[in-house]
C-alpha cells in the first residue's frame, strides 16, 4: 500500500533503529487510543441514562462508534502528505455541494442544512470541519511561515468561502466551527500577533452590525435568553434553567447512574444529545464532570504532544487545529449547557447522541494518528 | 516546487509551532478552569438552591377540590345537589389526526358549532398533555356510544364532574340563587390557595351568601410528575374538606303555593315565621332554570332572559323596590299611637277628602269615586285600617310630619336593608326632610307627607321590607332579621335578634283589630279572600301606582296599557291569635290589591295545614 511506498527510501536509517511494531505498522497512537475508548464507554453509560434506559439507543450510538473507529483506522493509514494532496479536491467538493444544498437542500427547522442523495441524508457542512482546516494547513504548508499578509489573506478567503455558505442555511454554530478551524490552523502557522488582536478588534467591532444586520431572530433570542433565562421561563429560557437545575441539583456525588429526576422525568431537554452533559453532572455530580475533563486533557494534550512531534509544518498545524477544535467543541458545548454561552447545536465530543459528530471526529483523530506515524522525512 | 522550499526554514516553523502549541495548552488550561468553575459554583456553591429547585420541579402539589355542600328545605327536600356529570375530553399529544378524530366524534353524538368553536379556543391555551373538554352534559347513551368505540379514539377522554344541579328549576331560582364558572373578576377577588382546582363559585342568593360554607376547604396531594405535567405518583394526599350541608327555613310547600298561585304573573311573595325570623318562602316571578348558568349559559339562552320584558333574572322579592301603598296603614297607625297623636278610640272626620289648612288642593279618599263620600261621617283607628280610610292616614300623617313619621316608621325596616341572607337586597325608600335634601337637593312640601301617609309618593319597599314589617306586628315587636338558612350541618342557627319596639299591648291589639278586620270584617277590603276560613288571618290590603320597575327595558305598545295597570299588595300574619306566619305579597299589575289577596290564603293554609285550603 501507500505505506510500503513510503517507508520504502527511508529502510535503513538511523531513524528507525527501534523495530517497528504492529501497532507503528498500523500507524496507531496507542496513548490516543485508549483514552478515546475509555471516553466511548463513558459516554455509552451516560448516554444510556440520558436516553431514558433506551438500549437500543447504545446500540445505535455503538454502530455508530464501531463506524467511527473503522474510518479512523482507514484514515491513519493514509500517508500524510496524500492527505495533504487531497484536500484542495475535496475543498472543491464541499464547497460546491454547499452551495448545491444552498439551491436544492432539504430543510429542517427553517434551516437548510441536508443534501439528500438516493435517500441517503447528509450534511456537507460536517465535512468542511476538517476539509477547510485541510486545505488551509495545505495552501500554508508550501509558504514560508510566519504567513504573510498576502497568504493571510488567501487563508481567510479560503475559509471565509464556505463559512458565509453554512452562515446563510442559517447554522451560525457550525459557521462559526469551521472558522475557527480555520484559523487555528492560522495560528498554528504563527500568524503575526497583530494579526491576531486586529481580528479580535474586528470581530468586536463588528458585533453591533452584526446583531442588526446579520444575526436572525432566534439566534438573538439565544443570546438574550442566555444573559437572562429567567425572562422567558417556559419558553426558550425553560431549557438553560433546566439544564442548570440539572447541573446544580448533582452536586459533588450526584443522584446516581439513571436517578437523575430532571432527564428521567423530562424535565432536560435533548438529554441524550447536546444536553447529555447535564445527565453526566446531575448523575455523576462534579466528581464525574472532573473524570470526563480529565479524559478531555489527556486527549487534548496528546493531541498537542503529536503536533510538537509532527514531522512536518502541515502535520503540526493541522495537529494543533484539531486538537483546538476539538477542545472548542468542549468548551462551547459545557459552556452553553452551563448557561456561560448562547445555546447553540454543538455536542459534547464523543459523548452526545448522533453519528454524523463521531464519523467526522474519529476521522480527525485518524488524521492525528496519521500524523503521529508521519516519518522523519520532509513534506514531501 | 523548489522555489518554495528554498525560502523555508524548518527549525523556525517548528520553534514557531512549539511556541504557539504551549500558548494554546495555557489557552486550553485556562478556559478548562472557567468550566470547571462554571460547574462548581453550580454544583457546589449554589447546590442547594439548585437541589431545591429540582425537587420543586419533580414534586407538584396538586389541588384536591372539595364536594360542594347540599342545600336542602325544612322538610329535608333536596334543592340543590351535586350531579356527575360526564364531559367528553381530547388530549392533543394522544391524537394522531385530530381533524378525523373530531370528524369521527361528530358521527357518533351531536357536536355542534360553537362546541367545537370552543374546544378550538381552548387547544390553544393548553398544553398538548392536558385534556381540552369538547362535549359537556353526555348522555348516558352517549357515553356508552363512546365506550364502544373508545378503542379506535385514542386520546378521547370522557371525565366525571360533580356539577351543581336545581332539582326544582324556575321554583327556587331566586330563592336559592346559582352558581356558574368563576370568572376574570372572581380569580382576582377569591383566595387563590383555596379555590385551586374549584371552577365553580356561588354567583348569587344562598349560594353566594353561604359561598364560604358551602364550598368546604380545598384538599391537597404531593404526586411526582415529568414536565409534561403528567402524573407518574402519588406522594401523599390531604383530603379535601367537604362543603356543611345547608337546611334552610324554606318549606317547598309553602314555595310552591306561592309560585302556583302567583301563576304567570309577574309579582313575589315573602313569607316569614315571625317566631324565628326564617323565611318560609321568598318567590320571585317569573323564574328561570338556574341550572343553565351552572357551566356556562348560552348567549342566546342569556339574551332571552336578559331581554324579556319581564325581566325573570330581576329578584322582585328582594330587589323590587314598590310604593307599599294602603299595606303602610298598619305601620302608620302604631306610629299615631306611639306618638300619642292618636289612641284607638280616637275619630277623624271624613268627607271622603282631606286638604290642608290655607291650601285648595283636595287629597281624595279612594271611596270618593265610589260612593261620593267619606267612609263614615267619623273614622276611627279599627275602620281606617279595615276600610282602608285614606283621610284618616291623611291627618295623622299631617300631623306627625314627615320626619316624626320616620323615626317610628324605620323600626320596622323602612328604609333599611333587613339583612336577610341573601345577596342584591335593595334598601328601599324612608323619605325624611333630610333624605330629599340628600337624595334630591331640594326641601321637603308639606303635601308631600300627606302622600306618604297612605304609601305614595317617594315611599319605596322591598316584599322583604314589607313581609319583615309584618312579621313585627305579628310578633308585636320582636325583631328578628330574617334568616334563609335554618342549621348548617345539623348545627342550628338563631337569626340575630335586633332590639325589640317596646310598647303597651293594648297598641298592639288595636292594629291587630284593624287588621283581622280587614279579612274578617263586613265592610274589609280582602274580606273575600276569607270565604271558608277556618283561623283568623289578620291583613291589610294596598294599592301601588305603577312606577317603571325595569329601567331601561322597552314597553311596546300593546302591553303599555296591561302594564300601566296598579300593582296589588298584601301583607298578612296568621293566626291572629298566636301568629306563625308573615306575608307580603305584590303582583305587579294586577290592577288591585285583589290580585294579592288569594294568594296569601294560598300560601298560609298551606302553612298551616300542609296544603292549599
Amino acid at each position: 500500500m501507500a505505506d510500503y511506498l513510503r517507508q520504502m527510501p527511508h529502510q535503513g536509517s538511523a531513524d528507525l533503529a527501534r523495530r517497528p511494531s504492529t501497532i507503528s505498522r498500523l500507524h496507531i497512537d496507542i496513548p490516543l487510543l485508549l483514552l478515546l475508548l475509555v471516553l466511548t464507554v463513558y459516554g455509552l453509560v451516560v448516554l444510556y441514562s440520558g436516553s431514558g434506559k433506551d438500549m437500543s439507543a447504545v446500540i445505535r450510538q455503538g454502530r455508530y462508534f464501531l463506524l467511527a473507529y473503522g474510518i479512523m483506522f482507514t484514515v491513519a493509514q493514509v500517508n500524510l502528505g496524500r492527505i495533504m494532496r487531497w484536500a484542495p479536491w475535496l475543498y472543491l467538493v464541499g464547497v460546491g455541494t454547499l452551495v448545491a444544498v444552498m439551491l436544492v437542500g432539504v430543510g429542517a427547522k427553517g434551516a437548510q442544512r441536508w443534501l439528500s442523495i438516493g435517500g441517503f441524508r447528509f450534511q456537507p457542512s460536517e465535512i468542511m470541519k476538517l476539509v477547510l482546516p485541510l486545505t488551509v494547513a495545505w495552501y500554508l504548508a508550501d509558504r514560508t511561515l510566519p504567513p504573510r499578509f498576502f497568504h493571510v489573506m488567501v487563508a481567510l478567503a479560503l475559509l471565509g468561502i464556505p463559512a458565509a455558505l453554512i452562515l446563510q442555511q442559517p447554522d451560525l454554530g457550525t459557521a462559526l466551527l469551521i472558522a475557527a478551524s480555520g484559523l487555528f490552523v492560522l495560528f498554528m502557522a504563527g500568524m503575526g500577533w497583530r494579526y491576531i488582536f486586529g481580528a479580535v478588534l474586528a470581530a468586536g467591532a463588528s458585533a453591533w452590525p452584526a446583531w442588526m444586520f446579520v444575526l436572525k431572530d432566534y439566534q438573538k433570542q439565544r443570546i438574550l435568553t442566555m444573559l437572562d433565562p429567567e425572562s422567558d421561563k417556559l419558553g426558550a429560557g425553560w431549557n438553560i434553567i433546566q439544564s442548570k437545575t440539572a447541573i446544580g441539583s448533582g452536586g459533588w456525588e450526584g443522584k446516581g447512574w439513571m436517578n437523575g429526576t430532571q432527564s428521567h422525568l423530562d424535565f432536560l431537554p435533548e438529554s441524550h444529545t447536546d444536553f447529555i452533559i447535564a445527565v453526566l453532572s446531575e448523575e455523576f455530580g462534579l466528581r464525574g464532570v472532573l473524570v470526563l475533563l480529565s479524559i478531555y486533557l489527556l486527549i487534548l494534550l496528546r493531541g498537542f504532544w503529536i503536533g510538537i512531534r509532527a514531522q512536518s509544518s502541515f502535520g503540526r498545524m493541522m495537529a494543533g487545529s484539531l486538537t483546538l477544535t476539538f477542545f472548542v467543541y468542549i468548551f462551547v458545548n459545557m459552556g452553553m449547557v452551563a448557561g456561560l454561552l448562547p445555546v447553540v447545536g454543538v455536542p459534547l465530543p464523543l459523548v452526545s447522541a448522533g453519528g454524523t459528530s463521531v464519523v467526522t471526529l474519529m476521522a480527525g483523530f485518524g488524521i492525528l494518528m496519521a500524523i503521529s506515524t508521519e516519518k522523519s522525512t520532509g513534506p514531501r | 516546487m523548489p522555489k518554495h522550499i528554498q525560502l523555508k526554514d524548518p527549525n523556525r516553523e517548528t520553534r514557531i509551532s512549539s511556541a504557539r502549541t504551549v500558548i494554546a495548552v495555557l489557552l486550553v488550561l485556562a478556559s478548562l478552569g472557567i468550566v470547571v468553575a462554571r460547574y462548581y459554583s453550580l454544583q457546589i456553591t449554589q447546590y442547594e438552591v439548585y437541589r431545591t429547585q429540582s425537587e420543586r420541579n419533580r414534586v407538584q402539589l396538586q389541588p384536591l377540590p372539595p364536594k360542594r355542600g347540599l342545600i336542602y328545605d325544612r322538610n329535608g327536600v333536596l334543592l340543590a345537589d351535586n350531579r356527575p356529570s360526564y364531559m367528553l375530553s381530547i388530549v392533543r399529544e394522544q391524537v394522531q389526526d385530530l381533524d378525523s378524530t373530531l370528524a369521527e366524534l361528530g358521527r357518533l353524538l351531536p357536536v355542534t358549532e360553537s362546541d367545537l368553536a370552543n374546544f378550538q379556543k381552548k387547544l390553544k391555551r393548553r398544553r398538548p398533555y392536558e385534556a381540552v373538554p369538547l362535549r359537556f352534559r353526555l348522555t348516558e347513551q352517549e357515553r356508552a356510544v363512546l365506550a364502544v368505540n373508545r378503542y379506535r379514539l385514542p386520546g378521547v377522554v370522557v371525565d366525571a364532574q360533580l356539577l351543581r344541579y336545581y332539582p326544582h328549576g324556575k321554583l327556587f331560582s331566586h330563592a336559592i340563587g346559582y352558581v356558574g364558572r368563576i370568572n376574570e373578576q372572581e380569580v382576582l377577588d377569591l383566595d387563590e390557595s383555596d379555590y385551586r382546582g374549584t371552577f365553580h363559585v356561588g354567583k348569587v342568593g344562598v349560594e353566594k351568601f353561604y359561598e364560604d360554607i358551602l364550598h368546604g376547604d380545598v384538599g391537597y396531594q404531593n404526586v411526582e410528575t415529568n414536565a409534561h405535567g403528567r402524573v407518574l405518583r402519588v406522594l401523599e394526599r390531604f383530603a379535601p374538606k367537604p362543603g356543611a350541608d345547608l337546611v334552610l327555613n324554606l318549606d317547598i310547600r309553602v314555595q310552591k303555593a306561592a309560585y302556583e298561585a302567583l301563576g304567570d304573573r309577574r309579582g313575589a311573595v315573602v313569607a316569614i315565621d315571625p317566631l324565628t325570623g326564617g323565611v318560609l318562602a321568598l318567590v320571585s316571578t317569573p323564574g328561570f332554570d338556574t341550572n343553565l348558568f351552572v357551566n356556562g349559559i348560552s348567549s342566546a339562552d342569556y339574551s332571552a332572559l336578559r331581554d324579556s320584558l319581564d325581566v325573570p333574572l330581576f329578584n322582585r322579592a328582594i330587589q323590587g323596590q314598590y310604593p307599599p301603598g294602603s299595606t303602610i296603614k298598619p305601620f302608620m297607625s302604631m306610629a299615631g299611637l306611639e306618638s300619642g297623636l292618636v289612641t284607638p278610640q280616637s275619630t277623624v272626620a271624613d268627607p271622603g277628602w282631606f286638604s290642608l289648612p290655607g291650601d285648595s288642593r283636595k287629597y281624595r279618599d279612594w271611596i270618593l269615586r265610589i260612593r261620593g263620600t267619606g267612609h263614615a261621617s267619623r273614622v276611627d283607628m279599627k275602620m281606617a285600617i279595615a276600610e282602608s280610610c285614606d283621610v284618616y292616614f291623611y291627618d295623622l300623617a299631617r300631623r306627625l310630619t314627615i320626619d316624626r313619621m320616620y323615626e317610628y316608621l324605620a323600626p320596622f325596616g323602612f328604609g333599611e336593608r333587613t339583612g336577610v341572607d341573601t345577596t342584591n337586597e335593595r334598601r328601599g325608600v324612608l323619605p325624611s326632610t333630610r333624605w330629599k335634601r340628600d337624595a334630591m337637593g331640594q326641601p321637603w312640601y308639606p303635601g308631600e307627607t300627606i302622600s306618604a301617609g297612605i304609601g305614595q309618593g317617594y315611599m319605596l319597599a322591598s316584599p322583604m321590607q314589607l313581609a319583615f314589617a309584618t312579621s313585627v306586628i305579628a310578633s308585636k315587636g320582636v325583631r328578628r332579621t330574617p334568616r334563609l338558612l335554618q342549621s348548617i350541618d345539623g348545627v342550628p342557627v338563631e337569626a340575630p335578634l335586633l332590639d325589640p319596639i317596646l310598647v303597651p299591648p293594648e297598641y298592639w291589639s288595636a292594629v291587630y283589630e284593624g287588621m283581622i278586620e280587614v279579612v274578617h270584617g263586613q265592610r274589609g277590603t280582602a274580606k273575600a279572600l276569607a270565604v271558608g276560613i277556618e283561623y283568623q288571618m289578620a291583613g291589610k290590603t294596598g294599592t301601588a301606582q305603577v312606577i317603571g320597575i325595569a329601567q331601561g327595558s322597552v314597553y311596546k305598545e300593546e302591553e303599555v296599557a296591561e302594564r300601566h295597570r296598579h300593582h296589588g299588595l298584601f301583607i298578612a300574619f296568621a293566626p291572629a291569635e298566636a301568629p306563625t306566619i308573615a306575608v307580603a305579597i305584590i303582583v305587579e299589575n294586577g290592577g288591585g290589591s285583589s290580585a294579592a289577596t288569594p294568594i296569601a290564603r294560598a300560601v298560609i293554609d298551606t302553612w298551616l295545614f300542609g296544603e292549599a285550603g
